[in-house]
């Protein structure tokens, strides 16, 4: 399953955050994931749940904000909202369309515990 | 009280970073490089053995084969004349990452090497995430699938820069019809580069052989 080794990644990434900042807690974790990374938020959640086990992460909530894909005709330079993952432009019907979002596989924000830190200088 | 912390980080960040790396090291030899990803028993096998039966005089060839398990794909390049060829068996993970091909090519002399093939585990949906650090990744799809393919596994499709139908010599066995399956292709991939082929009887293979030898040229010119 795709979404339990990006899930992985994500428990990583945090742990490594929390221990080179010197965080002792995180209580929820902000990722954007764009339309066309084929990820399915549910199974994401449910992998997240599996990988936190056991890790200080376990009581960490995951709010994901999916981002749509949006795109500019590189022939008439209109930008448009890609629906149905059609990069067909709907004024001039040009078929070379630039991406401008919704590749997004990012950790926006994470909220630390109760603001305290070991490291009170950083 | 919680405190918000901007982190802005992408998830794969430890992975791009190696194929940031990867990349590197083989434009620095002027390698040219390819990903291609398929689902399973489309034929990447079969089309990487048709081109080293082709081009193993002319260029210069490193295989890198992906499989959840056995080594028969990489069996197989080296039976159809590969001289460097290296399986990777991820045991179990749907993709290769970047980590996975930097480990593979660690014994190959990239100066004495003109194209690196990098033949993904036969996935539509996972290997589309992870950057390889290849110059651009080829999508091959077979006329026993389904012409909506494309419609189904858009990432990919908008994410590849040439497609292969491969198994035309089997067209009119099923309701798979080539004008559609290029419109759905193109409607997510209005720049993708197809090539209609069958491993088999060898049909259409020539212009595939073709580009992938002015793709190399290019990359050594560059």
């Amino acid at each position: 399953m795709h979404e339990l080794g990006i899930a992985q990644s994500i428990v990583e990434a945090v742990l490594k955050k929390m221990q080179s900042e010197g965080y002792r807690g995180v209580s929820k974790i902000g990722l954007r994931i764009g339309g066309l990374t084929d990820i399915v938020p549910d199974a994401l959640e449910f992998g997240y749940e599996a990988s936190v086990r056991d890790t200080p992460l376990a009581a960490t909530q995951l709010v994901i904000e999916t981002i749509p894909v949006q795109g500019t005709c590189r022939a008439c330079s209109r930008n448009f909202v890609i629906e149905d993952y059609l990069f067909i432009c709907p004024d001039c019907g040009g078929q070379d369309i630039a991406m401008t979002q919704g590749d997004e596989l990012e950790i926006a924000y994470i909220e630390i515990d109760d603001g305290e830190t070991d490291a009170g200088t950083s | 009280m919680p405190e918000r912390v901007e982190v802005k980080e992408k998830v794969l960040s430890e992975n791009d970073r190696l194929a940031a790396e990867l990349r590197a090291r083989l434009a620095e030899y002027r390698v040219a490089s390819l990903n291609l990803v398929s689902s399973p028993g489309s034929g990447k096998t079969s089309l990487l053995e048709k081109t080293l039966a082709a081009l193993n005089d002319r260029l210069r060839m490193a295989l890198v084969a992906g499989d959840v398990q056995t080594e028969n794909d990489a069996n197989r390049l080296t039976k159809a004349g590969g001289r460097m060829v290296r399986p990777i068996v991820t045991g179990g993970a749907c993709h290769l990452d970047a980590r996975m091909v930097t480990r593979a090519i660690e014994g190959f002399d990239l100066a004495a090497l003109d194209l690196l093939v990098i033949e993904n585990v036969g996935n539509l949906v996972c290997p589309s995430s992870y950057d390889l650090g290849e110059d651009m990744k080829v999508v091959l799809i077979s006329t026993t699938e389904g012409d909506d393919k494309p419609l189904k596994y858009p990432g990919m499709f908008r994410r590849s820069s040439v497609m292969v139908i491969n198994k035309i010599d089997l067209l009119g066995s099923s309701d798979f019809d080539m004008a559609r399956v290029r419109e759905n292709a193109l409607s997510i991939n209005g720049n993708l580069q197809i090539f209609d082929v069958s491993c088999r009887t060898g049909q259409g293979l020539d212009a595939w052989y073709a580009w992938l030898q002015g793709f190399v040229a290019r990359k050594k010119q560059r």
